[in-house]
């Protein structure tokens, strides 16, 4: 089953040109991997889906992508019911200058999530969003490190929590798709493992969309590939038909490391 | 390589030179001002008003102008603020737009070289005008527009210091213009936003020229908005220019008095600062 549906999408920035009509379809629950060498446009790809895309000056985009089956480049789109449902996770992982605790609870509440909101009985409230905010620090796996410091500022943790609690503040808002821009790539290694796994197991009730420039993670964590090159869509298909029967000349001299 | 070394030494030195004549400055200021200030300062001067006219008077104290200028600076302060900190945070590229801002900054920066003897003739024509005489109101209100540039400036510049992608964070869990500015801009600037305020607040109570027409000058303690008001920077301007060699010398305990406040001031605002900064992202 399709989540996403990518119409002859093209983007520039000024007079660049980074995407050309691209037309690509993206399966529900599964890790789909965009690959490339740098600056073929994968990270501009991934923040068309979400409209992050529109906070950049001069930037014009064709075409239409669909949600669910909903053009969220028509007029009158609401973006952030769109971002909602589309979470965006960062390279570098920034906390929002508040603490831990705070910056699980921000999209719940900006969103309106936490279930006994309204309540008369505002302690009931309160409880409510602690349970909420250990949820989800507990599903980015994070929980037992932070459990007796969370109202210290987040900028204390090392930067493989933060990456974590970037994950918790995605996960928070309940969306349906997430959007990973390299998101290992500034982490050292232990954290970086902890990070694939919790996308292994997140990908059972996520649709997850990986940008990543490593090969390697692509082959271990992708279910399905998406390779760019210079801005054009050569070659979308299954990890397993990508890897060990790619189509393309291009592709063939990607994986082989003969173009990076 | 001697060239690299010679430079090196060059440049050192012309730091030490500079960073030796600040300090400098500054100590021989207040050197000058307690050495000539210390002698008539006792508790009389800061608790009671003039006595015999604040001209000629040698007796009472300055309580007027320090009270004065404390209500001018503070009203001024709190105005300024709630005006500069919208303009601020509006200048960002989500509300204004580039162009638009960039223009905004030219006419605050335009404002903020404007002189204020020019602010503070603008403040009487408009007085005139409106048929109103020099108070403690007209004060607060020419000093707030004196301290408005400066303020909605510095505070400009920490707000463009937040990292855009910190701003995309909150966007990108799918929060608005206004959430990401209050949630995430506000907090991240704020100690740039507090050095806003004592920057103006800075210029506002030393400020002499800007209140001269419009608030006037008295012996007595304000009780009323409408009643005209004293003020430090104008009590040593006025003291100063006396025959009288006491009353000469209680310039300088005014200008002492002054120095003592912005130095209090400055100190609690950087305290507050340092507290408010412990969920800054770096």
């Amino acid at each position: 089953m399709s989540k996403i549906e990518v119409k002859s999408l093209s983007v520039s920035f000024g007079s660049h040109q980074v995407l050309r009509d691209i037309n690509l379809t993206i399966p529900d629950r599964q890790i789909v991997a965009i690959i490339g060498p740098s600056g073929c446009g994968k990270t501009t790809l991934l923040k068309s889906l979400n409209r992050l895309l529109d906070l950049n000056e001069d930037v014009s985009v064709a075409g239409d992508i669909f949600v669910d089956g909903e053009n969220i480049y028509a007029p009158g789109m609401d973006v952030t019911v769109l971002r909602k449902k589309v979470g965006f996770l960062p390279q570098r992982p920034y906390p929002l200058p508040m603490s831990i605790f705070q910056n699980v609870a921000f999209g719940p509440r900006i969103h309106g999530l936490d279930a006994s909101r309204g309540a008369s009985d505002e302690k009931a409230e309160k409880k409510d969003m602690s349970a909420l905010v250990e949820h989800y620090l507990r599903l980015a796996g994070l929980w037992e490190e932070v459990k007796d410091r969370l109202h210290a500022p987040a900028a204390k943790l090392s930067i493989g929590q933060q990456q974590r609690l970037a994950l918790a503040r995605v996960l928070s808002i309940e969306p349906e798709v997430i959007l990973a821009d390299e998101p290992t790539s500034a982490l050292d290694p232990i954290s970086a493992k902890l990070v694939e796994t919790q996308f292994r197991i997140l990908k059972k009730d996520y649709t997850i969309i990986l940008v990543t420039h490593i090969l390697r993670q692509a082959r271990r964590l992708g279910d399905y590939i998406v390779f760019l090159y210079m801005g054009d869509l050569v070659e979308h298909e299954p990890a397993a038909q990508f890897f060990s029967s790619p189509r393309d000349e291009k592709t063939r001299a990607y994986i082989n490391g003969e173009i990076s | 390589m001697k060239s690299r070394k010679r430079e090196e030494v060059f440049f050192k030195a012309l730091m030490m030179a500079s960073l030796t004549l600040v300090f400098l400055a500054l100590t021989g200021i207040v050197a000058v001002i307690a050495a000539k200030g210390l002698s008539s300062l006792n508790l009389a001067m800061i608790l009671e008003t003039p006595k015999g006219g604040y001209y000629l008077g040698k007796e009472g104290g300055i309580a007027n102008a320090i009270i004065g200028s404390l209500y001018l600076v503070a009203g001024a302060t709190v105005l300024s603020l709630l005006i500069s900190l919208p303009v601020a945070l509006a200048l960002q590229k989500e509300y204004l737009g580039k162009r638009f801002a960039d223009i905004t900054r030219l006419v605050l920066d335009i404002l903020w070289g404007t002189p204020s003897i020019v602010y503070g003739a603008f403040g009487f024509v408009v007085m005139v005008l409106l048929g109103l005489r020099a108070s403690l109101l007209g004060g607060i209100i020419v000093l707030t527009l004196l301290m408005i540039p400066i303020m909605a400036r510095a505070m400009d510049e920490a707000v463009r210091l937040v990292p855009f992608e910190l701003k995309e964070m909150a966007y990108a869990i799918g929060a608005n213009r206004i959430e990401t500015t209050l949630a995430v801009v506000l907090k991240q600037a704020l100690p740039g936003i507090f050095t806003g305020v004592i920057l103006a607040f800075g210029r506002g109570i030393g400020d002499a020229a800007s209140i001269l027409f419009t608030a006037g000058y008295t012996d007595e303690i304000p009780t009323s908005l409408l009643d005209p008001v004293a003020s430090l920077p104008l009590a040593v301007f006025f003291q100063s220019g006396t025959p009288v060699p006491e009353v000469q010398a209680r310039a300088f305990t005014a200008a002492l008095i002054l120095l003592f406040i912005v130095l209090v001031v400055n100190i609690i605002a950087r305290l507050l600062g340092w507290r408010f900064s412990r969920n800054i992202v770096r």
